[in-house]
This record gives structure tokens, sequence and C-alpha cells, in this order.
């Protein structure tokens, strides 16, 4: 089949493509506290060009962007700033730690400094230094695009899906049927079926596991 | 220069004068902290108060009392600095408001409150000025422990699957 295809013209997936674009049109979100937010600028500046990796397009507007880089320690009070600005992020949507700071608190072990965002919000590259060089971030970023080329970018929604402790539900034939409150037929789904990708248990009644809180010291 | 005998001689000798490396220091008994801040600006020329910090004195060998509160004074006109000093006990750390002198003792209090948890009688509007509203603590006492008594932690957990 490809030996009819014209120049220039591939065939492959449509994730593969979406997680090929989405990889190489990265959109940070500066959230630079500290001296690591020098080095995010002179990673962003000309002699280490994040243009080159397609993330040069620093928004600041969380609406606008799909990569929050934490540059920087953060303390408790900036914090609920920190949530709100990742909650206002749309999907699909990674984070970068970088530093000590925003990995472990760093120096900062005090009563004011959260140690390591991680620990409140989700992070994929964490870039140890204190601050590191900007082939560090570069590094990070690019460590990043191979991430999401090769797991593919998920939603909340489809993450929660694939790590409940069950698995991912089973595939219902019948979820338009049973969202639009139509009948369902009878020896039609496979869920009801007792095939193997379901029948266990009954859809939408999976336990969830509790929410992992920090450690109680400090 | 403001004459030490002048000083003494306006508000009595309970007044403690000394001096460390240039700087001038009159040590107040409580009661009189607001009198003699007041005479000091209306009639010694100190009209610019420049800051007001404390100092926890837990475990010092010497102290006699809890808390110090010092106000860092200065004349516009002379030039001259002066350091006024106060102490302050638990339970109730408690001192007259400087705000009615200075406008600018707003935040200044509201720090040394946040930070010492010592109240301003009068002031206007004293609240936690760097810490967050709900902290408890006071985290420049001495007793408080450096990192902390889990207040850091204490915030919901946004995992993946709910972002």
């Amino acid at each position: 089949m490809a030996v009819g295809l014209p120049e220039n013209v591939f065939l492959t997936q449509l994730d593969a493509a979406a997680n090929w674009a989405r990889s190489n049109s990265l959109w940070p979100m500066p959230f630079a506290t500290a001296c690591c937010g020098i080095e995010l600028m002179a990673t962003a500046a000309s002699r280490h060009d994040m243009a080159r990796f397609g993330a040069e397009v620093m928004r600041f507007s969380p609406r606008q962007c799909d990569l929050l880089v934490v540059a920087g320690r953060v303390v408790m009070k900036m914090l609920p700033v920190l949530q709100r600005i990742w909650l206002q992020m749309p999907e699909p949507k990674w984070c970068i730690s970088m530093g000590a700071c925003a990995c472990t608190g760093g120096v900062f072990d005090t009563y004011a400094v959260v140690q390591g965002i991680d620990r409140f919000i989700p992070v994929d590259m964490y870039v140890p230094g204190c601050p590191p060089r900007p082939e560090q971030l570069l590094t990070a970023i690019m460590d990043l695009q191979q991430k999401i080329r090769e797991s593919g970018s998920l939603m909340g929604r489809e993450f929660k899906a694939q790590t409940m402790p069950n698995g991912p539900p089973p595939f219902d034939p019948d979820e338009l049927r049973r969202l639009k409150g139509l009948p369902i037929l009878p020896d039609r789904g496979l869920a009801n079926s007792g095939h193997q990708f379901g029948g266990e248990l009954p859809i939408g009644q999976y336990t969830e596991l509790p929410a992992a809180g920090g450690p109680a010291h400090g | 220069m403001v004459e030490s005998s002048a000083l003494i001689e306006r508000f009595g000798p309970e007044i403690v004068e000394s001096t460390f490396r240039d700087n001038r220091r009159l040590t107040v008994p409580t009661g009189k902290i607001f009198e003699v801040l007041s005479g000091l600006k209306q009639d010694f020329g100190f009209d610019m108060l420049i800051d007001i910090t404390a100092v926890d004195c837990l475990d010092l060998d010497d102290a006699e009392h809890r808390f110090s509160v010092i106000y860092l004074l200065r004349s516009m006109s002379t030039c001259e600095r002066l350091v006024v000093k106060t102490f302050v006990d638990l339970p109730r750390p408690q001192l007259p408001s400087v705000y009615p002198l200075w406008r600018g003792a707003d935040w200044m209090e509201r720090e040394v409150f946040d930070m010492f948890g010592i109240t301003f009688l009068g002031h206007p509007d004293l609240r936690r000025i760097l810490m967050p509203d709900e902290f408890t603590a006071f985290p420049l006492r001495k007793d408080y422990p450096l990192q902390g008594r889990g207040e850091r932690h204490n915030f919901p957990v946004i995992t993946r699957a709910e972002s």
C-alpha cells in the first residue's frame, strides 16, 4: 500500500499524530518564584533558545498553556495559587518541577516552605540543580516530549480509569443507551453477558483508592 | 543632640539610657511606652518611625522578660537616631498601638503581631500580614519548631486523575 503513496505522505495513527503535534508545541506556563526563574528566562532567551523544541510560547494565562514549569520554592501561602493555576490549565497538561526547591524544598526546610510540589500537584519531570543549567531544563523538555510521544496524552478522566485498582472499566457497548435512558437490549452488552471483558463488577460501581495524603511529620 | 538629662527630666527616672556602638538606646517600662514615644515625637523631634520589631528572649540568660519590642526612631531635622525598647510577657503580651502617632506603624505592628503574637491595643486592623489567615501559631517565637507543626502539609492533594 505504501508503494502507492505520493511523496511526503505518511500513514500513522491519529493518536500518534496528535502526540507528535502536542509534544512539539508545548506552551509553558512559567511559575517562576526564585532564582530558577532566571535560568528559565535564560533557557528561553537566544543563547539556549527553547524555540528549537517548540516550547518558546510562554503564556502568562494558564488557560492558554499545557506545560506548567514550577521554577523555585513554593511557600504555603502560594500553594493554593499554584493549585488553582494547575486546575485552570486545559487538558492535556504536564508539569515540570524545576530545581531542588520545587522538587524537595531544597535547603528551605522551614515552617513556611512546601517540601516538594509533588505532594500537592502531579509532576511529570523533575529537574535537579540549584539552579539547574538551561541545558538541564532543555533535557527535561526533550524527555517530556519523548514521554508524550510514547505514553500519549491522557486526560485526567482517562488517567483515572487506567489507574483504578481494578483496572480500566470494561468496554460498555450500551453506554450511549444508558446515558440517554434508552432501553438496553438483552443479549447484546458484553458487560451483561459474562464475557471476559466484563461481567464481574457492575459498571459504575468501582471503588476508588482513598486520596493519598502527605506524611504526618514535619 | 538630645541630652540624656532632658530625657530623664521629661520622662522620669525609670528611663534607662545606654549606648552600644554609637547607638543610643532607651529602655522604657511597658506602661510608659506610649507616653515616651509621643513625647519623643512631639517634644524631641523624633518624627519618623523607622521600624518596629521584637525579640523573643526565651532562653537568654540575663533576660527578665519574654519579649522585647523595639522601636527605631529618627529625627528628620537633626538626623539623630534612637532605639526605644520595652518588654512584654506572656500570657498577655500587649502594648498600646502607636498608630495614632505614626500611620506607618500599621503594617509594622501587624508584622510583629503575626510573627510574635504581641497584640497592639488600639490598632485599627490587627490581622496577619505575612502568614496565611488560617495559620494559628506565631512562627518567630522560639518555642515554635523551625519546621512547623504540620501547617505546610495541611492542603488538599490534587492528583492527576482529579485535574
